[in-house]
């Protein structure tokens, strides 16, 4: 047990003398973090709407004030007929237009039921497709606050639709779950494939097999130091994630911590696999690039929500690792889930982990012989 | 421990269609420095690693130690040395730091480990090296570093496959006077090497071509039988017949 003590301390200066890997290692979760977190945002602020008021009465006004006055949005323009219309989307600017019919205000207290048409760019339909639902919010409000009032009479039936556990479709809630996932990926299995076939290419590796060490123990040895950095990675970003973008956790850490070390660990075996199949350096980079890396953004659901994905890919998806981590880590954190509601996923975890590690572990002793 | 270090028995390797070793028989005396020669492809690389546990054998039988191959190979490991041609230090660590690391492989701790290092460095005449890293050492440093970090648990057997290789000639020379000094503490030395002067230097060498061993016997016995004034000589009509290419 001792000589390995001296391989774990090896590895650790190793890592630490380097520096191109310590700025991989330290330096790529804060950056990730801070790009997905700031760049890739769904939310929208200040979009600019135009407003095509045919009415011009109380509500209206209301109506368009509360529009402007939330933060999504910005009043450009009012617009006077429906010919200008094209004419506003075309010079890109305007995203939405509101439309208000004639005697807006006289219809809703009178019958109960007036018509708002609201018209969206939808050359990007991501965007439409949030401006849409924005406004939807704020007019279904204000309506709510009429009825309290009393001022209309009757009232139709009316969609309350309610976001629940990221009210306010914060794009960050959802990527930091993913983001752990990749930088997961990118530590213990990049890093650790590389390592080793780095000592394969010097030599080192077949000293090591021909002295009294079991490969199990320089396995052990090498990825243990990687281990300890991804926990170390997952903290970064859980704290990060908490202080700058106020990203809520509200399950239990231990369970949290658990699951992102069983996903650590299938990450480590798919590294150690990959290692003992290359050996050069750069097969074994290309090869994690793109058979682990690219799979874990896209197919995983980081990103696309795996529901939208034709039927085989999601197939393939299925057997991703980062996609049931994704599941088990979005419940915990944002809905505070418990293990009796993510047994199944955590199972699925613990056997593709038992089966990558047994895998690797057969392909390195293999390669003995 | 049996006087042979080393004894095999029409031990075979095959990869495929391939025979990389053919049916060697040979033994090996303790203390004896045992030259393996044969060009490049002819099969030491992969006898060696049959001998070393790195490979198992196709058939035949093969004692270290007098420990079997195919039983044994956790004994044998314990009682063998390895350097490789790659030298295959850390050269991202300091020759005082690879020196615990490998000492620690196997088995040595604590004081021991310590007494060893300092030991080590001075018999090298590694002090002035020993917090500079092993990128910035030369060759022929590195060379010497390795070959005395294989013998650091006073093994039975050291195994140098091509040990001088892209070193110049004067300190191939001092790697041979450190190897003797190896070989008169009892150590048996089992060499590769393509240098046929470095051949000379050997109690006995055996040729290989074409995975078979063509010729075994001390350099001088050699040179008669075949007639020759050198081991080259010798290697250069054996070599005539072989079938395999550079490789």
């Amino acid at each position: 047990m001792n000589s390995f003590k001296g391989f774990v301390t090896k590895e650790f200066k190793q890592i630490f003398r380097d520096k191109r890997t310590l700025v991989v290692l330290f330096g790529m979760p804060v950056i990730m973090l801070i790009l997905f977190g700031f760049a890739l945002r769904n939310e929208i602020n200040n979009a600019q709407i135009a407003v095509l008021d045919l009415s011009k009465d109380a509500v209206t006004r209301d109506l368009t004030q509360k529009l402007a006055s939330s933060e999504a949005f910005q009043l450009n323009t009012y617009l006077h007929n429906y010919d200008e219309v094209e004419e506003v989307f075309k010079s890109g600017v305007v995203k939405e237009i509101v439309v208000f019919e004639k005697k807006f205000a006289q219809r809703l207290t009178r019958e109960g039921i007036a018509n708002v048409q609201v018209i969206t760019d939808a050359t990007d339909p991501n965007l439409a497709n949030i401006v849409q639902s924005y406004t939807g919010a704020i007019i279904r409000d204000y309506t709510q606050e009429l009825n309290y009032q009393g001022k209309v009479l009757e009232q139709g039936i009316q969609p309350v639709i309610k976001m629940m556990y990221n009210p306010e479709l914060k794009s960050v809630n959802l990527f930091v779950p993913g983001l752990i996932a990749v930088i997961l990926m990118l530590v213990s299995a990049l890093m650790t494939s590389i390592s080793i076939t780095r000592e394969k290419e010097m030599g080192n590796m077949e000293i090591l097999l021909v002295s009294p060490l079991k490969p199990i123990h320089i396995i052990i040895g090498k990825v243990l130091p990687y281990l300890v950095l991804s926990v170390i990675n997952v903290i970064t970003i859980l704290v990060l994630a908490h202080y700058i973008f106020e990203v809520p956790f509200k399950g239990s850490y231990a369970l949290f911590f658990g699951e992102a070390i069983l996903f650590i660990l299938t990450a480590l075996a798919l590294g150690v696999f990959i290692s003992s199949v290359t050996n050069n350096q750069q097969t074994a980079m290309m090869i994690s690039l793109a058979g682990l890396l690219l799979p874990t953004v896209l197919l995983s659901g980081f990103i696309f929500p795996v529901e939208s994905m034709p039927a085989p890919l999601q197939m393939v998806s299925h057997a991703i690792p980062a996609k049931w981590f994704l599941i088990v880590v979005r419940s915990i954190m944002l809905k505070g889930s418990g293990i009796e509601f993510l047994w199944m996923e955590t199972l699925i975890l613990v056997g593709i982990a038992m089966f990558f590690m047994t895998l690797s572990l057969k392909k390195f002793n293999v390669r003995l012989q | 421990m049996s006087e042979l270090a080393i004894q095999t028995e029409q031990l075979t390797r095959t990869f495929g269609d391939f025979t990389a070793v053919d049916r060697i028989t040979f033994d090996v005396k303790q203390g004896e420095i045992f030259g393996f020669l044969g060009a490049n492809g002819a099969g030491k690389t992969t006898a060696m690693k049959m001998l070393t546990g790195l490979l198992t054998p196709s058939s035949g039988t093969a004692k270290v130690s007098g420990m079997d191959v195919y039983k044994e190979a956790e004994g044998i490991k314990r009682n063998i040395g390895y350097m490789s041609q790659k030298f295959s230090l850390y050269d991202d660590l300091t020759p005082e730091e690879n020196i615990e690391f490998y000492g620690g492989v196997y088995g040595l701790r604590g004081q021991e480990l310590k007494q060893k290092t300092e030991e080590l460095i001075r018999s090298v005449g590694l002090e002035k090296f020993r917090k500079k890293l092993v990128r910035s050492l030369p060759l022929g440093w590195k060379q010497k570093l390795a070959f005395s970090i294989s013998i650091i648990h006073n093994p039975g057997i050291v195994f140098l496959d091509e040990p001088t290789g892209g070193v110049d000639p004067v300190t191939r020379r001092q790697f041979w006077e450190r190897i003797y000094e190896v070989s008169n503490q009892g150590i048996t030395v089992f060499v590769t090497t393509h240098y046929m002067d470095e051949a000379e230097y050997c109690d006995r060498v055996s040729i290989m071509v074409d995975g078979r061993i063509d010729a075994m016997d001390s350099p001088d016995e050699l040179k008669r039988t075949f007639n020759a004034s050198s081991i080259e000589e010798v290697f250069i009509q054996l070599a005539r017949s072989a079938e395999r290419g550079e490789g």
